[in-house]
């Protein structure tokens, strides 16, 4: 029903990489040894994308998301026509312009004025065009009073916002827009945005390759997530997001996990010789981490589980997480209080409670056991934190007490600041128009 | 963007190119410009510096050297002023071009243009250059008097226009050789050093002898400046046409060799640069 506005089939971008010797090749030794040709010709060579299709139809805005090195930048050079796939087509309708760069191809000796010309004519318009935008150019950079000094004594702000203003004002069909928008103060960052979003509104095809998933999801029609040269998914633009985001847990999980198998608990059974079981605890106000205690009750292993139930390292803000203990009283105790502590970055303790602050009359415990301590909503901003548990008498002599040792870690696509994250809301009423506040 | 067969690819290269015209013709500007931004005589130096050249080589062969040059070669510096102009448009143009694709390495990975916009630049801005030198050598070919036949005058926008089609070529195929090869960049400075020394330009043709004169002949700049000396600088008509025309279409040859051999490469300057 719609026109498609970039078409992308089966695209394969090889680059070559060439051995040290090669690196150094000159033409001398190429000729010397005959091979002009072949030398020219890579001996190893890095796919930077394998075989990605996709279609953008015309009017809509388009993010694509991925890591470092997953291909998204290349992706851009191939649509905006720099550079030409190795295999596969890349086809665009209308007139590209590209942010990759804002401002490449300014002179730093002549007058703002001249770059504009040069840089619009470098762009696609013809001189009479950038002519007829030229104010209109100058009034969005916000430079009339130094567009005629030379582009050199511009700060970067203004160079950058130069270099925008040109951009945008080649008022091309599809727009490609390569993580621009980090640049500039808040306010030309807003400007930048609402132009994005007049685009829109005209019926532009729009193509924003970010790292921003808040943009992502505020902007998007569609989402496309590339992972090491290949489409993963691509579709809503939260939807995609979401799945990227676990991903990339998966993968933190992973490393989290890895460290916590690499680093046995010290003290415990097996563990280093010499880190011997202490019976108390240094200064509480600046401990740091270590295992300590008496050890008639042991936690033997702790465990963090999801909303599924399963394991789990990294955790959404908002879920619920289950911190699971594995205890052990080697001999029949009555005199037992059971305690949890959170920790961020900074060694601010977020949230600390046992059973004895929360009224319980009495414990006691004989052979194994186990604890799980739920949290509803772990409603914590983005972060690493560090969690403690401890089982201890009710006077605060330890049984087992881990200090700092347990990691998790709480993302989020919004990135607020502070600690706490409460569920939150916001009205507008009255003259005031905010939107996209998408969660 | 789709592929297309090789020919018409550069076809469609070419229109593409006559597109951005205007955008070769602001940056020649630009070029000029900025050249001479921040210096007190500014554009003015376009003429002083041929000037100076002229007047530094006088000196040098009418006070240093004052050698017995036959008399149809006098004044000699002014002789030498007709091959040096165009020499030095041709072998500033060149050592430029080597050079432009690297300088203007952010603009081709960043910004999706025609890249041979960037040598021709160069060679369009050393024309300009050239060209502010030809009232320098006008008025000093009107103070000696040197006799011009009108007839032959026609002859000289040929003989430039050969000399662009040779040079545009020359600088295309250096310009994107030097992007695989830093080592052109060096290998032509030298090459240019020893061309300059093959080409009768501080001496004349008839001065060397007959088995050198050979291989001189087998330079197609020494037929181009042996045709401006003709036209500007000699009295009688301009006899050398046929050579002249020869090497017209030896350059018309190059250009499409430059411009061929700059499109094969084109993919991969975004890469390599």
């Amino acid at each position: 029903m719609s026109v498609t506005a970039i078409e992308v089939r089966g695209v394969r971008k090889t680059y070559r990489r060439y051995s040290r010797r090669r690196q150094f090749a000159t033409l001398k030794s190429a000729l010397l040894s005959g091979r002009v040709l072949s030398d020219l010709r890579p001996d190893e060579t890095l796919d930077a994308l394998k075989g990605v299709s996709f279609d953008v139809a015309a009017g809509r805005t388009f993010g694509i998301i991925g890591r470092n090195g997953s291909g998204k930048s290349t992706m851009l050079k191939l649509i905006a026509g720099i550079g030409r796939p190795t295999e596969g087509t890349v086809a665009v309708k209308g007139r590209v312009s590209a942010l990759i760069e804002l401002g490449a191809g300014f002179h730093p000796e002549i007058s703002g004025r001249e770059n504009v010309y040069i840089n619009g004519m470098m762009l696609g318009l013809t001189k009479r065009e950038v002519a007829a935008r030229f104010d209109e150019i100058v009034a969005f950079a916000e430079l009339e009073d130094f567009i005629d000094a030379p582009v050199k004594t511009y700060s970067s702000g203004m160079y950058m916002r130069l270099g925008f203003a040109v951009a945008i004002h080649v008022d091309p069909d599809v727009l490609l827009v390569d993580e621009v928008l980090a640049v500039g103060d808040e306010a030309f960052t807003h400007k930048c945005l609402d132009k994005f979003a007049e685009f829109k509104r005209r019926g532009r095809t729009v193509l924003l390759v970010t790292h921003s998933l808040d943009l992502v999801t505020r902007f998007c029609d569609e989402a496309l997530w590339l992972d090491g040269g290949v489409a993963r998914l691509q579709g809503d633009p939260k939807r995609v997001v979401d799945a990227y985001l676990l991903d990339v847990a998966g993968v933190e999980n992973q490393t989290l996990e890895e460290e916590g198998v690499g680093r046995a608990l010290p003290g415990s059974p097996g563990g280093p010789e010499g880190s011997a079981p202490r019976t108390t605890p240094p200064d509480m106000s600046r401990a740091i981490e270590g295992r300590w205690g008496s050890r008639e009750v042991e936690i033997s292993a702790v465990a963090f589980a999801g909303p599924n139930g399963q394991p789990a390292h990294v955790f959404h803000s908002g879920d619920p997480i289950d911190i699971r203990l594995q205890v052990r009283a080697r001999e029949p105790v009555s005199d037992l209080v059971f305690g949890v502590g959170i920790f961020n970055a900074d060694g601010v303790c977020c949230y600390g409670t046992n059973t004895d602050i929360e009224g319980a009359a009495s414990g006691a415990m004989n052979g194994d056991g186990q604890v799980t301590f739920t949290i509803d909503r772990l409603d914590l901003v983005e972060g690493s934190y560090k969690i403690d548990v401890a089982a201890h008498r009710k006077n605060g002599a330890p049984y087992d007490y881990h200090r700092l040792l347990h990691t998790i870690r709480v993302v989020s696509a919004i990135k607020e600041t502070g600690i706490f994250r409460p569920p939150h809301r916001w009205n507008f009423s009255g003259g005031i128009r905010i939107t996209g506040l998408g969660q | 963007m789709i592929r297309r067969p090789a020919g018409l690819r550069l076809l469609a290269h070419l229109h593409q190119l006559f597109r951005y015209r205007a955008l070769i013709q602001s940056l020649v500007a630009r070029e000029l410009k900025a050249r001479y931004r921040g210096s007190v005589l500014g554009f003015f130096w376009s003429f002083v510096n041929p000037l100076l050249l002229l007047l530094v080589y006088t000196f040098v062969f009418t006070v240093v050297l004052p050698a017995a040059h036959p008399p149809d070669l006098q004044p000699f510096a002014l002789f030498m002023f007709c091959g040096i102009l165009p020499w030095t448009w041709f072998s500033s143009s060149l050592l430029e071009a080597s050079n432009v694709l690297i300088a203007g390495g952010n603009l081709i990975r960043k910004v999706l243009f025609p890249a041979e916009v960037l040598p021709i630049v160069t060679v369009f801005a050393g024309l300009v250059h050239f060209c502010f030198g030809l009232p320098i050598l006008a008025a000093f070919l009107l103070y000696y008097r040197v006799p011009l036949v009108a007839a032959d005058l026609l002859w000289f926008p040929v003989i430039l226009l050969i000399q662009l089609v040779l040079t545009l070529g020359l600088a295309l195929l250096v310009s994107a050789l030097t992007v695989h090869f830093r080592d052109v960049r060096d290998l032509l400075a030298n090459l240019l050093t020893l061309w300059f020394f093959a080409t009768p330009i501080i001496y004349a043709l008839s001065q060397v002898p007959g088995s050198v004169r050979r291989l001189l002949n087998l330079n197609p700049f020494t037929h181009i400046v042996v045709a401006y000396q003709e036209v500007l600088f000699r009295a009688g008509p301009f006899t050398q046409w046929p050579r002249l025309l020869a090497v017209g279409v030896g350059s018309l040859l190059v250009l499409a060799c430059g411009y061929f051999v700059f499109d094969r490469l084109r993919d991969t300057l975004a890469e390599e640069v």
